[in-house]
């Protein structure tokens, strides 16, 4: 049983902070996109078209059904070749950063898709008939009436995910991208001190989840009556 | 693109001889397959433990249990798995942590995976368990105690049950993020679908073949078990609660 020896975290903690804005760009980045894209998925999938509706649920029915690792050696596969045809860029440029978030963003926005249908969904349909009879457009009714109340429902559970995606961005390790796992798992192997530093990334990520958590918790209770 | 498609590559012999690149596939499949379900047992028992524990009249099993699940919720799976790789060896008593370190890698990596996955989703198991015991009707267990029944024989006899059945639909989903979740085990080498997929891709530098025969792979078993969990769901059923997720 080793001897615990934490004297190498305070000198790294400006790496372990710039891998933790990593961690949050990509985050924010794939909540947002993913907040859109997903919005639109959910609106395409309830749309009387029955080629947007298809396309909606093979999309996020083949996102969900692939794990996210798989996902992301896809996109730091592709995102390079892409960039690399269609804007010029040498094949060695460093765009791993733009593949993690557009990865993730793609990747969410199944997720997103299904919990904002839902969230359409728990509205009743009499709001949408009163919505059209005042006159509104599809887009004016969805806009004003139904998307703010889904919205109001559905919230704790976009939390709840954006947490559950806070967790999954660890998953760039696998690009040896320093996010802040990958920056804690860089200084533990420099310095021989793995052990102290695996288990320091593992508390700072409880703490913040947690709290996260509890905030959602409080939420719920306050927002959704 | 310009890009050589060789499907072919799957076919001829791997460099170390006596097996083909698709047998390398197949190993991955079998090894994603072997880990999830072994993960799943353990994920089944302990998470139905703790779940009980949330319900009971018992306020200290109820907090203990409900630190179980927050911690397993708010530490990244990559993180949980590299804890117990990594760093359980080094904090068991030396002996043991040196025995662990003799074994053979292959059953270090399996079984670092297994316990890391198994008790990941134990804690998403205790949940559902917990919420399937919450929704049954207060009567059923006052009318087991009314009865003359101990508290672990109205769990035993009433309450379990009819839980267990109302419990299925909601852990399909759970049984499938497993083998998705199997995925990450990759990172500490074991040899699992994904694994072989890098693997084939740093051999055979055909990326795409190797990825879209991986992906195709994680689809199939996706079918096969949600084929499957809808076969136990009609059979378990509960009359009267049909249409009721």
């Amino acid at each position: 049983m080793s001897d615990f020896d934490w004297s190498s975290i305070p000198g790294a903690l400006p790496f372990l902070l710039q891998g933790m804005r990593v961690t949050l760009q990509i985050t924010v980045v794939a909540i947002i996109a993913g907040l859109i894209w997903g919005t639109l998925l959910a609106m395409m999938r309830l749309a009387k078209n029955p080629l947007l509706s298809w396309f909606s649920a093979a999309y996020v029915n083949l996102f969900r059904s692939v794990p996210l690792l798989m996902v992301l050696l896809w996109f730091f596969l592709i995102v390079p070749q892409v960039m690399h045809n269609i804007f010029g860029l040498t094949p060695g440029a460093d765009v791993r950063l733009s593949s993690a978030m557009v990865g993730f963003a793609l990747f969410e926005s199944a997720y997103y898709a299904e919990i904002i249908r839902a969230g359409i969904q728990s509205v009743p349909q009499s709001q949408v008939s009163a919505a059209y009879a005042l006159g509104m457009t599809y887009g004016q009714a969805m806009r004003l009436v139904v998307l703010p109340q889904a919205l109001r429902n559905m919230l704790p559970l976009l939390l709840t995910q954006a947490i559950i995606l806070f967790q999954d961005t660890s998953l760039v390790y696998v690009s040896a991208l320093a996010d802040f796992f990958g920056a804690a798992y860089k200084v533990g192997d420099r310095d021989g001190r793995l052990v102290e530093l695996l288990l320091f990334a593992g508390a700072v990520y409880f703490v913040l989840c947690y709290a996260a958590s509890l905030g959602v918790k409080f939420l719920r209770r306050r927002v959704v009556a | 693109m310009g890009y050589h498609w060789n499907w072919q590559i799957f076919l001829s012999a791997t460099p170390s001889g006596g097996d083909t690149y698709l047998g390398w596939m197949l190993a991955g499949l079998k090894m994603t397959v072997a880990l999830s379900l072994a993960a799943w047992v353990l994920a089944l028992l302990v998470g139905a433990l703790m779940g009980v524990l949330r319900t009971v009249p018992s306020k200290a099993l109820q907090r203990l249990a409900g630190a179980y699940v927050e911690l397993f919720r708010n530490i990244p799976l990559l993180v949980q798995l590299f804890l117990w790789y990594f760093v359980l060896p080094e904090l068991l008593p030396t002996a043991w942590g040196n025995a662990y370190k003799q074994i053979n890698p292959v059953l270090q990596q399996f079984l670092a995976a297994w316990i890391c996955l198994g008790l990941f989703t134990s804690a998403r198991v205790c949940e559902q368990v917990r919420a399937g015991i919450e929704s049954l009707p207060p009567g059923q267990k006052n009318a087991g105690l009314a009865l003359g029944l101990t508290l672990p024989q109205t769990y035993r006899h009433v309450m379990l049950p009819m839980a267990a059945r109302l419990v299925v639909p909601p852990l399909t989903s759970e049984f499938l993020n497993i083998f998705k979740n199997s995925a990450v085990c990759s990172t500490i080498g074991l040899l699992e679908l994904a694994a072989q997929g890098r693997q084939l891709v740093d051999y055979t530098a055909q990326p795409y073949e190797s990825f879209i025969a991986v992906t195709l792979m994680y689809v199939l078993i996706n079918v096969v078990v949600m084929t499957l969990m809808h076969h136990v769901e009609t059979h378990t059923r509960v009359p009267g609660y049909i249409g009721k997720r």
